[in-house]
Parts: structure tokens; C-alpha cells; sequence
């Protein structure tokens, strides 16, 4: 078996000291961080990645993946113990899991969180192994017009699958995309939209944008009402589920983890739909319905399952395509391009050791966050114990210092105010900002795939539809597009992301 | 008269067309080529033509299709994380992080209502000590101590 070798050699990499305890470090840090109230995984990841930039690539990577499933599961721990869901993929766990804990249940709602996780971790690893190869096989034989069109499918789905207005949606992709722009023109060599400022030649820095929408944008936000939270530590000794959970968490686990991992590959799926969607099936089929909200186990199992089921399949389409499904694989792939890795179907081929290096450091990430927070979770319940106004001044001087430290130079530091700054209004405007990240990671690689494309047909754009794939691939886009517009995937579309 | 029955639709819809024209505008000097040979303004004009379409279209159902008020801005918030992100980048080479830190630190936490002098300042003693320990002799983040106003 090919697969068994590749995992051998995944495991020769992830296993050596050093990368082990960059991996720990990772789900160590993302979980401290991520279990601040009002930082989600992708403020979390853009925080941490200036540390990551003087490691080799595979450690980077590896230190990166593992702060995003502690940042995830950070997130879940805040749900469930403040009711208040760092990021939207947690926002269904509060639901269940802050019932649970004011019944005093705390511990075991973590505890069903980090034993659902990972148990889905572990499929969703070999789903990846099994699932990425032949796929970066397909991808190879992709000639630019098919890359385009994939890009277009990729973020128009990213946005039918989210929640929220679509022409606003499809407005901010293509907002993100022109920002992505700025700077030099590959081919021509010549400025643009650079306003004449040097520091601009290179575009604008992603970190420095991601980090004042998501981070600086959010503590505004979270400064508009402040209001009094207590978080419900009471009984966090009591932390292993009973008989009677035991055999109510199972079957939720292994649902959710299968609707976590089928959503979590489709663009713009990721962690959020995936707990939405599970969350719905559990109490749709659930005899316990009605205890649904109000405290049942499955509630917490069955979305914490999903969501890291699809955090990790995620990144299937963002290893073998290069494409980000959404704004944290955005963030993975900016990390890649900075280590001088071009993320795409040949990573698998030429780089072997990273890309099997990177899964196996996912089960080994998701082993050490059941190892690691069973214990500390008396740590993270005092994280949370810190009042807002004394922590956010404490994540304005990280987030400073973090962006200073890209380049070493003030005017990042401009930028993430600026960004800030606007990713504040647009959350106002009701405007989604995830699909501007992903515009922005993806516009020069489109402009380009248009380019060949466009040189390879002499001009003719008809060349997008010739193509056999790349027909097939606008059709999806359009599809997913007239889907929203129909009534009844519309109500079904609101229904799911319903919060009750 | 018309009337607005979505102001968040309505502004977004503004927003796009500003943002829209201003990358038409500063496009206008460079080359657009044609499809065969793309030109440096070629996919930035397509697309900033789109998002002034958009525009035009959200603000066309913001008449017609009612929608969500926009929530009170908060103000203070905006103002102080501006004015400390903007300071922290004009003092950290200049003055050093022994004054952009607590700047940074004590700026941002006045846009607090639970804001107090005293709390404020041990968080920024805390954090100034803590970003000289980790970041610049820990990590070895080139920000001086003291900056090079005061040190040659």
C-alpha cells in the first residue's frame, strides 16, 4: 500500500523532537490564545505567524496546523463555559454546552469536545491521506483555463455556503480581489494602485490586512457593548462523561464527523456550515429533540465533531489545488508562499516529506489537545476569568508588535490600522469579510491563470467553456449560484443557519 | 421621494462604487492591452467595473428591499485603537518600545468605559517589561529599547 509508505514517511518527519514539540507549541499557544473571548482562530493564526517565520517550512507548517486546531478548540471551550463563541463555528456548541455548564456539566461538555474532536480528527487525517493523492493527480493535468475556472467556482461556493447577503458577499470577493492587486505588475513590471508609495511595490502585506480585519476590526467590535460575563467553572474536576453519555455521544460523534468531512471540502464549508449542518441532523433525528438547547450532550458532541471533522478536510482542497477554502486556509497558503513553497498539486510530488510531514502532525495536533487540555483546562477557565478591558490592550500590543516584525518596518503597521479601520465599517455594513481574504490570497494568482489562459485561445474567452473541465466547473459556479436564488434553497439555506 | 429601507445595503452599496472608481480612476494611465496580450489594467478595470455594478445594484435594493438599521458605531473605539495603532508606529524605531508600548498600551485601553488610570498603568508596565523580555531580547524583534531619538 502507497498510502502506508507515504504515512511512514509523514511520520519519520513529524516524529523528530524538534517537530513534535513545535507541534505541542502550536496547539499549546493556539488554545491560549484562542480561548480569549473574541479571537477566532484566524486572528489567532495571523497573532502567531510572525513566530513561525524563522522555522524551516515543514516545522512552520506543522506549528501552524497545530495552532489552528488548539485556536479551534479554544474556541469551543469559550462557548461553552462564557457562552461567548469566539468564531461562528463554535456559536451552535454555546447553545448546548453553556446549558450544560450552568447545570454544572462543564467538564464533561469539554470533555465530549476534545474526545469528539478527536475521534474526528483521526478519520478525517486518513481521509486526507486516502483523498488528497488521487485528487492532486486530477489537478495535475489542470491547464490555467481549469485553474480559473476553479478559482471562480471556489469563491462564488464560498459565499453561496456562507451565511449572510450574497451580492454583499460577491461585492467583498471582488473588493479583495482588486486590493490583492496592488502593488507590481508581474508582467509588465509596472506599479499599480501603489499611490506612489515605495513600500506598496510589494503589496499589500496579507498578514498586516488579515490581522487588522479580524483582529483590530474585532476589538472594536467587542468594544461597542461590554457587558458582564461570568464564566461557569464550578465543577471542572468532574470531567469524564458517564455510561449513560458514553452511549449518548457515540453516535453523534461518528454523524457529525462524516458531515463535517464531506462539508469541510467544499470551499467556503470549512468548520462553520459543518457545525451548523450537524448540529440540525442531531436534533432533527435525535429522540431527545426537545432536550435539544437546553443542556443535551449530543448538541455538543455532534457540532464539536464536525467542525474539527472539517477544519481538517479543509485543507485537502488548499493541499492538492492550492486554493483556500477559507480565510484560515487563506492565511496557511500566504504562510507557504512566505517559506518559498508554491502550494499546488506538486507539493505532493516534489515536496513529499512536507506534505506528509504536515498530516501526520494533524493526528499527532490532535492527540496532544486531548492530552494537553484535559488538565489545563483549569488554565483556560482562568484565561477566561480576565476581564475584556484589561485583555484587549494586551492583544493590541501582539498584534503591534506581530506586524511590526513581518518586515521591520512602521508601515505594516499602517495598514493593519487602516484595515482595522474598514474591516470595522464593513461588519457595520453587515458585509462579510472572510470572502475578501479569500479575493485577496487568490487575485494575482487569477489574474495570471486569465492571462495564459487568454494567451493560450489568442484572445478568445470562449476557451473557459471549450474545455471540457473548466466548462464543467462554471457550470457548478453558476448552479451554486441560481441555487440561491431559488425560494426553497434559500429557507433551507436560512434554516441551517438558524441558531435554533 | 425615496426613501432608504436598508441603510447598511445603502452604505455597502457606496462603499463598492468608491472603491470601484478609485481603482478605475488610478487605472486609467496603465496599458489595458487587449485579451490576447493582457495589459497591467486589464482584469483590474473588469473587476472594478463589477464592483461598481454591484454597487449600483445594492444600492438599487436598498430602496426596494428593506433591511437591517445600522447599529450604533462605537465611536471611542474606533477613534482610540486608530490613534494607538498610529502612534505605536510612529514611536517604536524613533522613541523606543519603552514608550510606544505603554503609549499603545494606555491609548487603547482608554477607549474602555471601564477605563482606569490606575489598572492601565500597571498593564503597561507589565507589557513593556514583558515586550523587552520576549520580543526583543527573547525573540530578537528589532525594536529598540531606546529608540534612536535619544541614543545615536
Amino acid at each position: 500500500m502507497d498510502v502506508i509508505t507515504d504515512l511512514m514517511l509523514g511520520f519519520g518527519t513529524a516524529i523528530t523532537p524538534l517537530n513534535l514539540m513545535y507541534c505541542l507549541a502550536g496547539v499549546f499557544l493556539g488554545t491560549l490564545i484562542g480561548v480569549l473571548p473574541g479571537l477566532g482562530p484566524v486572528a489567532t493564526i495571523a497573532m502567531l505567524l510572525p513566530a513561525t517565520f524563522g522555522l524551516p517550512p515543514v516545522s512552520a507548517l506543522i506549528m501552524l496546523a497545530g495552532i489552528y486546531y488548539g485556536a479551534q478548540y479554544g474556541g469551543s471551550t469559550t462557548a461553552i463555559l462564557i457562552n461567548l463563541p469566539g468564531e461562528s463555528s463554535s456559536l451552535v456548541t454555546a447553545l448546548d454546552g453553556y446549558a450544560m455548564a450552568r447545570k454544572g456539566r462543564a467538564g464533561v461538555a469539554l470533555a465530549t469536545a476534545a474526545i469528539g474532536s478527536f475521534f474526528a480528527g483521526t478519520v478525517a487525517t486518513l481521509l486526507i491521506a486516502l483523498a488528497a493523492p488521487p485528487l492532486a493527480e486530477i489537478a495535475l493535468k489542470f491547464g490555467p483555463p481549469e485553474y480559473f475556472s476553479l478559482m471562480v467556482l471556489g469563491l462564488l461556493a464560498s459565499v453561496v455556503l456562507a451565511h449572510g447577503p450574497l451580492l454583499k458577499a460577491i461585492g467583498m470577493i471582488v473588493l479583495g480581489l482588486l486590493l490583492g492587486l496592488v502593488g507590481t505588475d508581474p508582467n509588465a513590471a509596472v506599479q499599480r494602485f501603489t499611490l506612489g508609495v515605495p513600500e506598496l511595490s510589494d503589496g499589500l502585506n496579507f498578514v498586516a490586512v488579515a490581522m487588522g480585519m479580524f483582529g483590530l476590526g474585532e476589538i472594536i467590535k467587542n468594544l461597542e457593548n461590554e457587558s458582564d460575563r461570568s464564566a461557569l467553572v464550578g465543577k471542572l474536576a468532574n470531567m469524564m462523561p458517564t455510561r449513560e453519555d458514553w452511549k449518548r455521544i457515540v453516535g453523534p460523534i461518528v454523524r457529525g464527523t462524516v458531515v463535517g468531512s464531506v462539508l469541510g471540502i467544499l470551499p467556503g464549508g470549512g468548520a462553520i456550515l459543518s457545525s451548523f449542518a450537524a448540529y440540525s441532523l442531531e436534533k432533527k433525528i435525535s429522540p431527545r429533540s426537545a432536550e435539544f438547547g437546553k443542556g443535551a450532550i449530543e448538541g455538543v458532541a455532534a457540532p464539536e465533531s464536525a467542525n474539527n471533522a472539517g477544519a481538517q478536510t479543509s485543507f485537502i482542497p488548499m493541499l492538492t489545488l492550492g486554493i483556500p477554502s477559507n480565510p484560515v486556509m487563506a492565511l496557511m497558503i500566504g504562510a507557504l508562499i512566505i517559506h518559498g513553497v508554491q502550494p499546488g498539486p506538486s507539493v505532493m510530488s516534489e515536496q513529499p516529506a512536507l506534505f506528509w510531514g504536515l498530516i501526520v502532525s494533524m493526528w499527532i495536533g490532535n492527540l496532544f489537545l486531548i492530552i494537553l487540555n484535559l488538565p489545563l483546562v483549569g488554565l483556560w477557565a482562568r484565561m477566561l476569568m480576565i476581564p475584556y478591558h484589561i485583555l484587549f490592550p494586551g492583544i493590541m500590543v501582539f498584534c503591534a508588535v506581530g506586524v511590526f516584525s513581518l518586515n521591520n518596518t512602521p508601515f505594516d503597521l499602517y495598514v493593519m490600522v487602516v484595515f482595522g479601520l474598514l474591516g470595522y465599517i464593513l461588519i457595520k455594513l453587515n458585509c462579510e469579510l472572510a470572502p475578501m481574504l479569500l479575493g485577496f490570497i487568490l487575485g494575482p494568482m487569477m489574474e495570471e491563470y486569465l492571462r495564459r489562459s487568454l494567451t493560450l485561445s489568442r484572445g478568445d474567452p470562449m476557451i473557459f467553456l471549450h474545455r471540457p473541465i473548466s466548462a464543467a466547473l462554471l457550470v457548478l459556479a453558476a448552479v451554486a449560484l441560481c441555487l440561491v436564488l431559488f425560494p426553497w434553497f434559500r429557507r433551507t439555506r436560512a434554516a441551517a443557519f438558524a441558531e435554533d | 421621494m425615496i426613501a432608504i429601507r436598508s441603510p447598511s445595503d445603502f452604505w455597502a452599496g457606496l462603499l463598492f462604487i468608491f472603491f470601484g472608481s478609485l481603482f478605475l480612476y488610478h487605472a486609467r494611465g496603465m496599458d489595458f492591452g487587449s485579451a490576447l496580450r493582457m495589459g497591467p489594467s486589464f482584469f483590474p478595470i473588469i473587476l472594478s467595473g463589477l464592483l461598481v455594478l454591484i454597487g449600483i445594484v445594492t444600492i438599487v435594493r436598498s430602496v426596494i428591499v428593506g433591511g437591517e438599521p445600522i447599529t450604533k458605531f462605537a465611536l471611542k473605539g474606533m477613534l482610540a485603537i486608530t490613534a494607538a495603532g498610529l502612534l505605536f508606529a510612529v514611536l517604536v524605531r524613533g522613541a523606543g518600545t519603552i514608550f510606544a508600548v505603554p503609549a499603545l498600551t494606555l491609548i487603547s485601553a482608554a477607549a474602555s468605559e471601564r477605563f482606569h488610570w490606575r489598572t492601565a498603568l500597571i498593564m503597561a508596565t507589565i507589557l513593556t517589561i514583558f515586550c523587552g523580555v520576549v520580543f526583543v531580547y527573547g525573540l530578537g524583534v528589532p525594536m529598540p529599547v531606546i529608540g534612536t531619538w535619544f541614543v545615536e
